[in-house]
């Protein structure tokens, strides 16, 4: 998976969780709760999604990684690499 | 019966298997119109269910969907429903004013079973297991869901009442009223109960769950053939006023609580006792100032039980047996039973009898049970009895909770 296929998968995840939101206008770099209405049990979801459908774990004091698309691509890159985008969305 | 202010019904919300609203559940009542079909739910396989259709994204994002349960849903329909349907605005009454008492039979049973299901899934790794269990869980959720969508910040909880419920929550309104502790009450009942496999399977285990091929026909109380019950979902709230505020405002008063009784078998944990509901119903008469007579609709509980319907007929007969004024009717042999809804929104579909002076009928009753011959009972076709100024609506539920709501005409 690329960074924007890492990208690709958290938008998923989101559009899952917040299905009413249009994720296709989102600034990659900024704050995602100043974009779109998450509040911290999104959070949770988009954690627990992480883990179900990749498998990978993000712990408590890392969920600040995951606070715009692009800190979510630079954090979960390295343990997405090697893995198989999946959209649930597409 | 202390001096204490008159309750009326100003507005109805439902979600019915056959029906959205009130004027479509009604017409499909007198149509006999059924609203179970088959249905299948994990583990347990086929089976049939009273399956509501209404469109849930009219209150609700598909976020807050997703957010709360299936019970939650349903109360914020029905809630939605009933105050649009009241012309009350939660403005002008003050929304620390308004009450939400939701009767439920059970509640968090369907999402256990889907956390169970999920962390199955993964081992059971307990880290599966989602953070939204507790607040989809906790008994007020439906209520709690309903205060949260309609911005209401008066009180909420949950009535359990097992099928009783609907009937509970109903009651609970009127007494907070009654008390002042606030000026507006949503309330009645609703149940999600078709998501939990378990109540089909416990129901099945108990030897009552009903069956018949043809899906509109299993639910069949008082017909000789009749094997159990069919387990439906649904709701029905009320908004309830006092009577006089309702005046003031102009509000359309479909019915007055004119009393009611809650009493305890104290017998069995599943089985009920006829001589206990004899009693309510002749204590709600009491309460209500009303003799047999008075009464012109008598809405049953019967559930399609073989022995439970019995039993209850044997009660009605007891009380009403000689009452030439009194028509004996049963809704669930079209929705099925749908639980904590039950009580609420079986009241709902004999309110339009004041207007139209029609008693709905009990349908598929093919050969009426000797057993269940009861004066007065309207049997598959609806009966124009000219004038309806009361109903008697029952609802029982299991660890011998019975309840008996009187409503009249204004």
């Amino acid at each position: 998976m690329t960074k924007d296929e890492v990208k690709e998968a958290v938008k998923d995840i989101i559009a899952t969780i917040a299905p009413d939101e249009d994720l296709e206008v989102l600034d990659h770099g900024k704050l995602l709760r100043d974009q779109i209405e998450l509040d911290s049990m999104d959070f949770l979801d988009i954690v627990m999604e992480l883990r179900k459908r990749y498998g990978v774990q993000v712990p408590e004091e890392d969920y600040k990684e995951l606070a715009s698309l692009n800190s979510c691509a630079e954090y979960l890159f390295p343990k997405m690499a090697s893995l198989e985008l999946k959209l649930l969305n597409a | 019966m202390p001096d204490l202010p008159r309750i009326v019904i100003t507005g109805i919300g439902l979600a019915s298997p056959n029906g959205n609203n009130l004027a479509e559940y009604r017409r499909n009542l007198l149509a006999g119109v059924s609203g179970v079909q088959p249905y299948e739910i994990r583990y347990f396989g086929k089976t049939v269910a009273g399956v509501c259709h209404f469109e849930a994204t009219r209150y609700q994002s598909r976020k807050a969907l997703r957010r709360g349960t299936r019970a939650g849903s349903v109360a914020i329909y029905c809630a939605n429903e009933a105050l649009k349907d009241s012309g009350a605005a939660l403005d002008t009454v003050g929304r620390d004013r308004v009450g939400v008492y939701v009767g439920t039979t059970e509640h968090g049973n369907v999402e256990t079973e889907e956390q169970i299901y999920e962390v199955s899934q993964y081992g059971y790794d307990l880290s599966y297991w989602s953070h939204h269990h507790n607040p989809r869980t906790v008994a007020n959720n439906p209520a709690g869901e309903v205060t949260l969508n309609m911005g209401v910040t008066g009180p909420h909880y949950a009535v359990g009442g097992a099928c009783a419920g609907g009937n509970l929550g109903i009651i609970q309104g009127a007494q907070m009223l009654q008390l002042g502790e606030v000026d507006f009450a949503i309330a009645g009942g609703v149940s999600e109960s078709i998501h939990t496999f378990g109540i089909f399977a416990s129901f099945k285990a108990e030897g009552a769950l009903g069956e018949h091929l043809d899906a509109t026909r299993v639910s069949r109380p008082f017909d000789k053939s009749r094997n159990g019950i069919v387990v439906s979902e649904g709701g029905c709230l009320y908004t309830l006023e006092r009577y006089e505020d309702a005046v003031r405002r102009g509000a359309r008063i479909y019915a007055e609580l004119a009393g009611w009784h809650v009493n305890s078998d104290a017998a069995d944990f599943v089985l009920p006792l006829p001589e206990r509901q004899q009693q309510c119903m002749e204590a709600a008469l009491r309460r209500s100032g009303m003799g047999p007579e008075d009464i012109h609709i008598v809405s049953t509980h019967a559930t399609s039980t073989p022995q439970g319907d019995i039993q209850e007929c044997g009660a009605v007969r007891a009380v009403f047996g000689e009452s030439k004024t009194t028509h004996i009717n049963n809704t669930k042999s079209y929705i099925g039973h749908t639980m904590g809804a039950a009580g609420a929104i079986e009241l709902a579909g004999n309110l339009p009898s004041f207007e139209d002076g029609v008693v709905h009928p009990t349908i598929n009753v093919e050969e009426l049970d000797p057993e269940c011959e009861v004066r007065g009972l309207v049997l598959n076709e609806p009966r124009h009895v000219g004038r309806v100024d009361t109903i008697l609506n029952l609802s029982f539920g299991m660890l011998g909770i019975n309840s008996a709501l009187v409503v009249k005409r204004l």
